[in-house]
């Protein structure tokens, strides 16, 4: 295996304890399985490894009705009835009604592909278990042809999870597991610099100021997270609003602008209002 | 090796399994570590741990077991003058002095006398330097600590901040056996939303049976599926008043957070233990009760009935007619809880206080053995044990 180590990209910034998961999972060949919070860049990071180890990625979105079988293959036999009722001659050979899913397209890659496998906290419980023998030998079997697939390359495989369902000990013990954890300053910093250059320091010092205190606003439904800081950088940058109008100090400006892109909730909007009239008003008196 | 460090985890409660160890001896072997301490941190934690509340748990035997090899790096550090360092980065190591480390044996005994000579080094400084430049060098590369004593220097100030990355203990508020606060009760509610969508039933699943039936050239296969069930009834009973109240408002919060998993949720309000009569409006207590009776009759044995309280009173409140601190009770209140018991064989108590004084409160024992043990500490961990014993 080509000795590649992923150090995070030009528009990723990967901490150590990230980096470190990462490249254990790649050389040792296991999935990695990724939580954290929603929005700090769960699912981006397979597409930045797929981009920085120069791979394909193949993308597994699950829903709460994915089955497991879907991601190895699927057989359309009311094609097949269809088609035996027409008279189609296709209908002889049961390969042309196997369809393949993802994880056999990944196992199909002449080069070690990057399979990600998107919120796999929404499947059934039974999901992650149905997957074990397939993502441990990286085999599986097609019934209908009796053909056994095996993968050219082990791919890396990285999970991600929202944490709505705990996932089994069985499929746990053969991941390496990375919490993100929210970034702190220094990294956000970084963060927001990869992804708007030129940004004024005056400005990001403030917006991420601004940010932080209202991560910090207790009683929020929803935190913003870093997707949604960088979408309101975003719009500061398109408003053309200068540093000095999100400094708290001043109590007149104490909301700051355009922050529905920060709180994404009804009742956080409300709640957020309510404490700077609250705010200016013990400040009057 | 690192083998006491693999049962000090499992004794901690992380409980790696033998194929996560494995799987990280292999890592170092591979060389993904590198040779810091902050390195192996992160690739032991991210191989053996799989669940973020466990992280403080983690972080504090990492700390623990590693301590004597932290200490003895900043000592390093403090003590041996840079240009030393700079001085043995030049040498290469003798045969013998590998050998003679390797003779130590095993990471155990070498942090045993890591920590020993470095008792003595602050006597005699001279061949105190030695031993530290050795020490430093193979066994510490082969267990992904650190390469070569050159590095000491270097390994030391990294160490040391790899030491605050577990000191500053950034995951206590996931560990699950602290009390409730906002985050865990958000993952509480997943705990609720798991217990409120399983449970069995058989039905007809149309879409697997039209397609075994033309799978089975139109013969007729029926299949069936278990129901997915998404309705659960719960029956709250919370204790109100006093010492309560702060616990009270967070469950009713969680629950009714929840409420939408839930096909029904009643609330009903008792002070200190349940008798003859509970209320739903706390601010008309007096005026307005529910007889127990009554709310036996209406809610069906499917319910699932939880008491959130602390139990803590004089026993004389259970056991004896008359005990209530409130009214008189006609009947005891072991008799009116066995009553509910008897209606709703799915029941749990869940106690804010402090699992470890359980035991020493005569009115939280008996009203354990009156649940059948089925108590539970309100922490997200007991939560998890409650809704298990629910099913």
């Amino acid at each position: 295996m080509a000795e590649q180590k992923f150090t995070g990209t030009r528009s990723y910034i990967a901490t150590d304890d990230l980096m470190m998961a990462v490249n254990a999972a790649v050389t040792l060949e296991r999935p990695i399985l990724i939580k954290g919070e929603p929005g700090t860049g769960k699912t981006q990071l397979a597409m930045e490894v797929a981009a920085a180890l120069d791979r394909p990625l193949y993308e597994w979105h699950i829903k709460s009705t994915t089955k497991a079988q879907q991601g190895l293959y699927e057989y359309d036999a009311v094609a097949r009835l269809r088609d035996s009722q027409l008279g189609d001659d296709r209908v002889h050979d049961i390969a042309n009604y196997i369809v393949r899913g993802k994880i056999w397209e990944a196992f199909a890659s002449d080069v070690q592909p990057v399979l990600l496998i998107d919120e796999i906290d929404k499947a059934d419980i039974e999901f992650p278990n149905d997957l074990l023998q397939e993502l441990d030998r990286m085999e599986f079997y097609v019934y209908e042809t009796q053909e056994l697939v095996r993968a050219r390359h082990r791919p890396i495989i990285v999970i991600t999870s929202n944490n709505e369902k705990e996932l089994p000990d069985a499929f746990l013990r053969r991941c390496f597991f990375h919490y993100i954890k929210f970034p702190d300053k220094d990294t956000m910093a970084k963060i927001v610099d990869v992804h708007f250059p030129g940004l004024k320091k005056a400005l990001l010092k403030e917006s991420l100021d601004a940010f932080y205190r209202l991560r910090d606003v207790p009683g929020l439904k929803k935190k913003p997270s870093t997707s949604e800081l960088l979408d309101w950088i975003k719009l500061l940058l398109a408003e053309d609003i200068p540093p000095e109008a999100l400094r708290a100090e001043d109590s007149r400006k104490a909301v700051p602008p355009l922050y529905g892109a920060l709180l994404k909730n009804e009742q956080d909007v409300h709640l957020f209002e309510q404490l700077v009239f609250m705010d200016r008003r013990s400040r009057t008196q | 090796m690192l083998n006491s460090f693999f049962y000090l985890l499992r004794e901690g409660g992380i409980r790696p399994s033998l194929s996560e160890w494995l799987t990280l001896l292999a890592a170092l072997k591979s060389g993904v570590a590198g040779h810091s301490v902050d390195d192996f941190y992160y690739l032991a934690r991210s191989a053996l741990v799989k669940d973020e509340t466990l992280f403080d748990r983690y972080d504090r035997i990492f700390a623990a077991y590693f301590r004597g090899a932290d200490d003895a790096f900043r000592d390093l550090v403090r003590e041996l003058p840079a240009d030393w360092l700079e001085r043995q980065a030049e040498l290469e190591l003798s045969d013998e002095e590998r050998a003679q480390i390797e003779a130590l044996g095993g990471f155990e005994k070498l942090m045993e006398a890591l920590r020993e000579r470095l008792e003595e080094q602050k006597d005699r400084h001279e061949g105190g330097s030695r031993w530290i430049g050795t020490a430093g060098t193979s066994p510490f590369g082969a267990y992904g600590y650190n390469p070569e004593g050159v590095r000491i220097g270097q390994a030391g100030s990294r160490h040391r901040s790899a030491v605050k990355v577990w000191d500053r203990r950034e995951f206590r508020n996931l560990d699950d056996t602290v009390e409730l606060g906002t985050r865990n009760i958000k993952l509480a509610l997943r705990k609720l939303r798991k217990f409120a969508r399983e449970g069995a039933a058989d039905q007809l699943d149309l879409d697997d049976t039209i397609d075994k039936t033309a799978r089975n050239a139109g013969l007729l296969d029926i299949r069936m599926v278990p129901e997915r069930h998404n309705a659960v009834k719960v029956l709250l009973c919370l204790d109100v008043g006093g010492s309560m109240d702060d616990h009270v408002r967070v469950c009713e919060e969680m629950f009714s957070a929840a409420r939408s998993e839930f096909k029904h949720l009643e609330y009903y309000y008792f002070h200190n233990f349940v008798y003859e009569s509970l209320w739903k409006d706390n601010r008309r207590r007096h005026a307005e009760r529910v007889p127990t009776n009554e709310i036996t009759h209406k809610y069906g044995a499917d319910y699932k009935l939880i008491f959130v309280g602390d139990a803590t009173m004089s026993p004389y409140e259970i056991v004896y007619p008359g005990g209530s601190v409130e009214h008189w009770n006609e009947e005891a209140g072991a008799v009116w809880i066995q009553r509910l018991l008897a209606t709703y064989p799915k029941a749990i108590w869940l106690n804010p206080e402090p699992r470890e004084r359980w035991n020493f409160t005569p009115s939280i024992k008996l009203t354990r053995e009156l649940m059948d043990d089925r108590m539970f500490p309100l922490t997200v961990s007991g939560l998890d044990a409650a809704i298990r014993a629910l099913h």
